[in-house]
């Protein structure tokens, strides 16, 4: 599903990314956990197309075809979608709006008609009854006034209207309490499949308590430092990421 | 970040796709300006004598003034000798019904989107159409003549109401209240008038759309609305113009009475040619309007949607003479490329209790520059009067600007005048959310925008609204955010 090869990236003159390798096969879930600091954000903002990032070698791939050669909008509409750390906000433009806009967009890109007006209803009832929110929260300016937790699994509706093949989550379970996490790792689990694949980014082991990773890679300085099963997250969360450090 | 700047300032090039010319036989007066060239105009349009005598009142006292220099807008010195005053299609006789209305100009309305006779039988609009100095077809008079309302070209009011016309005329913009106006009061051909009388409410909203055609003419409508006691009357207006490279002067004068318990709404998508991307040709578009809610209780609200104009200098007001009356003022502006706007509002309290409202949206793009000017006047009769103005800005790319100017005068201690002022960018990171969920950058802004300007489309006729939506995403096409 994707596969990077030695990618390295830079902001300005500053080496971010210091050559990671690594292959997702469909249906797989896979976790890059690391430090504050270390690369994460990046990694998943590179993939995914934003501006500001010089990418100085190695490769990016989703299923045979560049990602480098893609504008930011033709990868969402392939299926890659992101669930962003920081959420923006944006006044006045209510959540089913872009959501409604967002689906359309990859329909068009499938040759697909217009959602129905109904359909779409139905379909958007559905999914924000299984991510518990408010219905009220359709009718809402994207993200204004939201908590850090609600923000955060708007992002996860989002990302089951648009159905993506290849998800990225760049630290969704920050901000979120127990019970926001169990919900949203519920969200997620029910978005599992074999055609779908998913690379968790995380800070903390707990998450993969709910969803339960086929690979844990370590993100350290740039580099996968460690990559290893489950087992390997319980490991970090005990040891802490000093232990990565020093093996080197 | 810079590879988003470029690509931003590609997404606004997007060609003005109104700017087409009508091939028309006109009956067009020579350049120039004088007493003579009134009379005659006078004496095309069959005008009984005050009228003359009130025109050349307005010429006389217009040689006496000089153009307003305080906007915020550079405005190249214009020939007033250089402009034609009159223009018409040629037509022989008055028209019927719409079967005899020359086909050109017809079509002419259809590629602006308004098929005449559609209208007439679909959508249940009546509509005045100002094609240059004549008005070309007045629909749906029928129906609102059975209820007492008056809709027809201004130059048929002066012949079949001239009672009224004098009553009102120059009552709320007087011939001699700035440059603009007067020279609009001295050579005016044509514009709408509305009468609605006690206790009606008017059946369907209103509407007229102006049109520029002939090359070097200035366009000078007169509009007058009074609404009789108890009455509602909801007007829309919509402009657009020819793209031609010379500049086109558009002077006009809005005049709206509100008598006791009436209530006008009064809605305007302004969309004439802006001029090229380099900043050459576009319409100058200084424009007079002003409600006076005279009456108790009355309610006047102004809702404008300016995407266009090389220069637009533009403030509707509404004098609040009458106890508890209500003016609103709700805006948005567009610039883009080299496009200046000065525009807001005046509110002046002057009965006791009177509220009003400002609600204005200004966006500029490319190196545009958009400025709020807005006055608050709370006079020492307007007791408890109330204001609440929010003024917000937003930029779109690095080489734009926004200049807010409120001015605020309170003789009234137990007033309560609230500003509130916000400017911000749409940001990367919004634009980059919008992608990652498909949205074209282009797009993206549009969406943006459209947010942004949400609480003025709210106030919009529906119809309105879809067409205000379509045209800020064409007017941003091209635009970057930096
Ligand atoms: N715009 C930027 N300019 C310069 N350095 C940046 C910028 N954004 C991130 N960095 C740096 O890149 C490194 C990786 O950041 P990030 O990918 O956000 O890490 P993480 O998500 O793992 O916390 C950090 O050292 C950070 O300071
Ligand atoms: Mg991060």
């Amino acid at each position: 599903m994707l596969s990077i090869k030695d990618l390295q990236v830079n902001i300005g003159d500053k080496s971010i990314l210091k050559g990671i390798s690594l292959n997702i096969n469909p249906g797989e879930v896979h976790a890059i956990m690391g430090p504050n600091g270390s690369g994460k954000s990046t990694l998943s903002h590179v993939l995914a197309g934003k501006d500001g990032y010089t990418i100085t070698g190695g490769s990016i791939e989703i299923e045979g075809q560049d990602l480098a050669e893609m504008a930011p909008e033709i990868r969402a509409r392939e299926g890659l979608f992101l669930a962003f750390q920081y959420p923006v906000e944006i006044p006045g433009v209510s959540n089913i709006y872009l959501l409604k806009a967002a689906l359309n967009a990859v329909r068009q890109h499938q040759g697909l008609s217009e959602v129905d007006a109904l359909d779409f209803l139905t379909l958007v009832k559905e999914k924000i009854k299984l991510l518990g929110m408010d219905e009220k929260f359709l009718y809402r300016s994207v993200n204004q006034g939201f908590s850090g937790g609600e923000k955060k699994r708007n992002e996860i509706l989002q990302m089951a209207i648009m159905e993506p093949k290849m998800c990225i989550l760049d630290e969704t379970d920050s901000g979120l309490d127990i019970d926001a996490l169990q919900i949203v790792a519920a969200g997620v689990n029910s978005l599992r499949s074999e055609n779908r694949s998913f690379l968790m980014i995380t800070h903390y082991q707990r998450l993969l308590d709910y969803i339960v990773p086929d690979v844990v890679h370590v993100l350290a300085d740039g580099r996968i430092v460690k990559t290893g099963g489950p087992e390997l997250a319980l490991e970090l969360e005990q040891k802490g990421y000093g232990w990565i450090g020093q093996e080197e | 970040m810079t590879s988003s700047t470029t690509e931003i300032e590609q997404l606004i090039g997007k060609e003005y796709d109104k700017g087409f010319v009508t091939n028309l036989d006109a009956d067009t007066f020579l350049p120039g300006l004088n007493e003579e060239v009134i009379t005659a105009l006078s004496a095309k349009k069959n005008e009984p004598p005050f009228m003359l005598e009130w025109r050349l009142k307005a010429y006389r006292h217009w040689l006496t003034m000089t153009p307003p220099e305080w906007a915020f807008v550079n405005v190249d010195p214009i020939d007033y000798q250089q402009i034609s005053y009159y223009s018409a299609p040629k037509q022989k006789e008055a028209l019927k019904s719409l079967d005899e209305v020359d086909p050109e100009l017809l079509d002419t309305y259809k590629k602006l989107g308004i098929p005449l006779e559609e209208q007439e039988r679909l959508a249940g609009v009546a509509v005045d159409a100002v094609f240059d100095s004549v008005s070309v077809a007045t629909t749906f008079k029928g129906k609102l003549k059975e209820v007492g309302v008056i809709f027809c070209p201004i130059s048929e009011a002066i012949q079949e109401y001239p009672e009224l016309v004098k009553q009102y005329l120059g009552s709320v913009v007087p011939q001699e209240d700035n440059f603009y106006a007067a020279l609009n009061s001295a050579v005016f051909t044509d514009g709408s008038f509305v009468y609605i009388p006690k206790g009606v409410r008017c059946p369907m909203e209103l509407s007229t759309y102006f049109r520029i055609n002939a090359a070097n003419t200035g366009q000078f409508e007169r509009t007058l609305i009074i609404a009789d006691e108890s009455s509602h009357v909801s007007y829309l207006e919509g402009c657009t113009a020819p793209m031609r490279d010379e500049n086109q002067l558009h002077a006009a004068v809005v005049e709206l009475v509100a008598l006791d318990n009436a209530q006008i709404k009064y809605s305007t998508v302004q969309n004439w040619y802006p001029g090229d991307k380099n900043g050459k040709g576009g319409i100058y578009n200084f424009v007079t309007k002003r409600a006076d809610c005279r009456g108790v209780n009355s309610k006047v609200s102004w809702t404008q949607v300016e995407t266009g104009s090389a220069i637009t200098w533009k403030y509707p007001s509404c004098v609040l003479t009458g106890d508890n009356s209500v003016g609103e003022f709700y805006s948005v502006a567009l610039t883009n490329n080299y496009q200046q706007a000065d525009t807001g509002t005046k509110m002046i309290h002057v009965g006791k209790n009177t509220r009003s409202t400002i609600i204005s949206k200004g966006i500029s793009a490319g190196k545009a520059q958009n400025s709020y000017r807005g006055l608050v006047k709370v006079l020492k009769s307007a007791e408890n009067a109330r204001n609440y103005t929010q003024c917000d800005s937003l930029l779109v790319g690095d080489q734009c600007g926004a200049h807010t100017f409120p001015y605020v005068e309170v003789k009234q201690p137990s007033a309560n005048v609230e500003h509130e002022a916000t400017t911000s960018k749409i940001s990367e990171d919004q634009l980059f959310f919008c992608q990652q969920r498909g949205l074209s950058a282009e797009d993206a802004v549009s969406l943006i925008v459209n947010g942004f300007c949400k609480e003025v489309f709210k106030e919009l006729p529906m119809e309105f609204a879809v067409e205000a939506q379509a045209l800020l995403g064409i007017s941003l096409e091209g635009s970057s955010v930096g």
